[in-house]
């Protein structure tokens, strides 16, 4: 029960404090004009562009993890894949500052954000891709490939399409947690008070608002961070409730 | 030689998109260890037994221990903490709850898990900081301040709040995993306890708890590597206090942790130097937290392991 009191508390105060600062005018202006319109963009374009490598590339290992996963080679990238998923996320917020900050862009950038967020996307969802096709009945593959279908196309247009329940609810727990990830972010887009400048430029993003916000002695300031963790709060957990209904009604059926 | 069909160039696609993990880990152990080259040449041992963080040019001296010690005090309160409060809700949920009562609860402990730490931080910071100022270190320090570590004036903001909200954070991990394990004891043990007429409450402690005692140890430890590694919420609610003053002495005293250290410092640091200590504390931070997590997942492996055997 006790455990429960943080969580409620949590969520009281973000909605008491944060509901009455949320209107049209608060998502879609600057910080100047009293909104978090960057942050918000900031955050879908680092989710789009983290998705963008981290999706695919995940989801393949996970094809190789799974289909031909029987041996040395895969066992080791098993393990390195458990290894990177408890790496300290600030630990791989200095990788990326200090090889693509320093060595590509020259400039905090939305694409060191995105590179940060892939090395953490892609264990999460390269497991949860191998653990979703194990489910696949081995007799569905038997199937298709008897009637000559070669496995490669068994793989991609019969063994992804049945776990694409699976698949889903992995990959959208995965963009969850990366929406809410802060500290790599912080060392790699910076924060920034006006819309996105170019993928040169320091970027707003939801955790980071929230973060310079909350340090801001000005109360009208810390209203802001409150009304930012509103939205990425509820971004976060409709995900995950989202994905515990949809999986609930599979079940029962 | 293997011939180049469809079906081998789709084999040795994936497998060459499964190394993204290998050169994931292998760009961030070179960029760390080559990183902190510098600070280590020029420090050597002070870097490990250091209290001086003195970036000015020409006098810098860096010295990572009160930030290493900060850690590993702030993940103690932590487990101390967390770890009871999750065995209560692993065992009241695999061994008591009732049916309608499982779901919920148990779903709660997972959204604990689905908040952004930067939440946590937050909330710490406006709401938990004057809950532990007003309720429990300012009794503390009346009744108690001729212990050492209860010293000092509280604040609100300092180790002892920090190691609160970790223990909060680190609730979902150790309670699942705890809960599995304890799933995973077999009935037989259960049976045999209450045929010779042992109460729950005995059945529990004696049996249910020392069966899986080593995966409920595992999960404690894959408790603490999440601690260790984790930033912002401790980082609005530590204090951040830097050089000598950061030695974790007092629960009632600003500290700082190895990752707050360097969420607090990386971006303000100027010469190479200083940027290479805080690499190097990055350094320090990975080594232990990989530590932590191989040790936690032996055991738990391990336990898991013998259930399998058990069941079958």
């Amino acid at each position: 029960m006790v455990a429960v009191v943080p969580l409620l508390s949590i969520l009281y105060e973000v909605i008491v404090r944060g509901a009455p600062q949320i209107n049209f005018h608060f998502l879609t202006n600057s910080g100047l004009e009293g909104g978090i319109g960057p942050a918000v963009q900031g955050t879908l374009i680092i989710i789009g562009l983290t998705s963008l490598v981290g999706i695919p590339t995940g989801v393949l290992s996970g094809v190789y993890l799974a289909e031909y996963g029987d041996n040395k080679y895969a066992m080791s990238v098993r393990s390195i894949n458990n290894v990177l998923t408890e790496f300290p996320s600030i630990v791989v917020g200095i990788t990326a500052f200090s090889v693509i900050v320093l060595g590509v862009t020259g400039s905090y950038s939305p694409l060191a954000g995105a590179a940060a967020l892939s090395f953490i996307l892609i264990p999460i969802v390269a497991r949860t891709t191998e653990e979703a096709l194990k489910l696949v009945p081995t007799s569905i593959r038997e199937a298709a490939l008897a009637l000559g279908v070669y496995k490669w196309k068994t793989t991609l247009l019969v063994v992804l399409p049945s776990a694409r329940a699976g698949l889903l609810t992995g990959i959208l727990l995965a963009i969850a947690r990366i929406a809410g990830e802060t500290a790599p972010l912080l060392l790699t887009i910076l924060g920034n008070s006006y819309f996105f400048q170019g993928f040169n430029a320091p970027m707003d993003a939801l955790p980071i608002r929230i973060w310079i916000d909350a340090r801001q002695p000005y109360l009208n300031v810390q209203a802001q961070g409150w009304g930012a963790a509103l939205i990425l709060i509820l971004i976060v957990l409709s995900f995950n409730i989202g994905v515990r209904v949809a999986s609930r009604g599979r079940l029962a059926r | 030689m293997i011939k180049l069909t469809a079906d081998n160039a789709f084999k040795i696609l994936t497998a060459i998109i499964a190394a993204s993990a290998a050169i994931i880990l292998t760009i961030n152990a070179y960029t760390l260890t080559g990183g902190s080259m510098p600070v280590l040449q020029r420090f050597g041992a002070y870097f490990f037994t250091g209290t001086t963080w003195n970036p000015i040019e020409g006098r810098e001296m860096f010295g990572a221990l009160p930030y290493v010690l900060g850690t590993l005090v702030t993940s103690a309160i932590a487990l101390l903490i967390g770890v009871p409060l999750s065995l209560g809700i692993a065992i009241f949920l695999a061994e008591m709850a009732p049916k309608t009562l499982k779901v919920p609860i148990s779903y709660l402990v997972e959204l604990l898990a689905a908040v952004p730490s930067v939440i946590y931080g937050l909330w710490g910071l406006f709401v938990l900081r004057f809950w532990m100022q007003n309720y429990i270190e300012t009794p503390l320090s009346t009744y108690l301040s001729w212990i050492p570590i209860f010293s000092g004036t509280p604040f609100g903001l300092d180790i002892l709040t920090g190691g609160v909200i970790l223990a909060i954070m680190i609730i979902p991990t150790v309670a699942s995993v705890s809960r599995e394990v304890i799933d995973a004891v077999p009935d037989s043990i259960r049976e045999g306890a209450y045929s010779i007429g042992a109460t729950k409450w005995e059945v529990i402690t004696h049996w249910v708890l020392s069966y899986g005692r080593s995966g409920i140890f595992g999960a404690a430890i894959l408790g603490l590597g999440r601690a260790v590694g984790e930033t912002m919420a401790v980082t609005m609610v530590i204090g951040n206090a830097i050089g000598p003053s950061a030695m974790p002495t007092s629960l009632f005293k600003p500290g700082q942790t190895m990752s707050s250290l360097i969420a607090n410092g990386f971006l303000e640091s100027t010469t190479p130097i200083e940027k290479s200590a805080y690499i190097g504390v990055g350094l320090i931070l990975l080594l232990l937290s990989l530590l932590i997590n191989i040790a936690a997942h032996l055991m738990v492996t391990r336990v898991l392991k013998i259930k399998g055997g058990a069941v079958e």
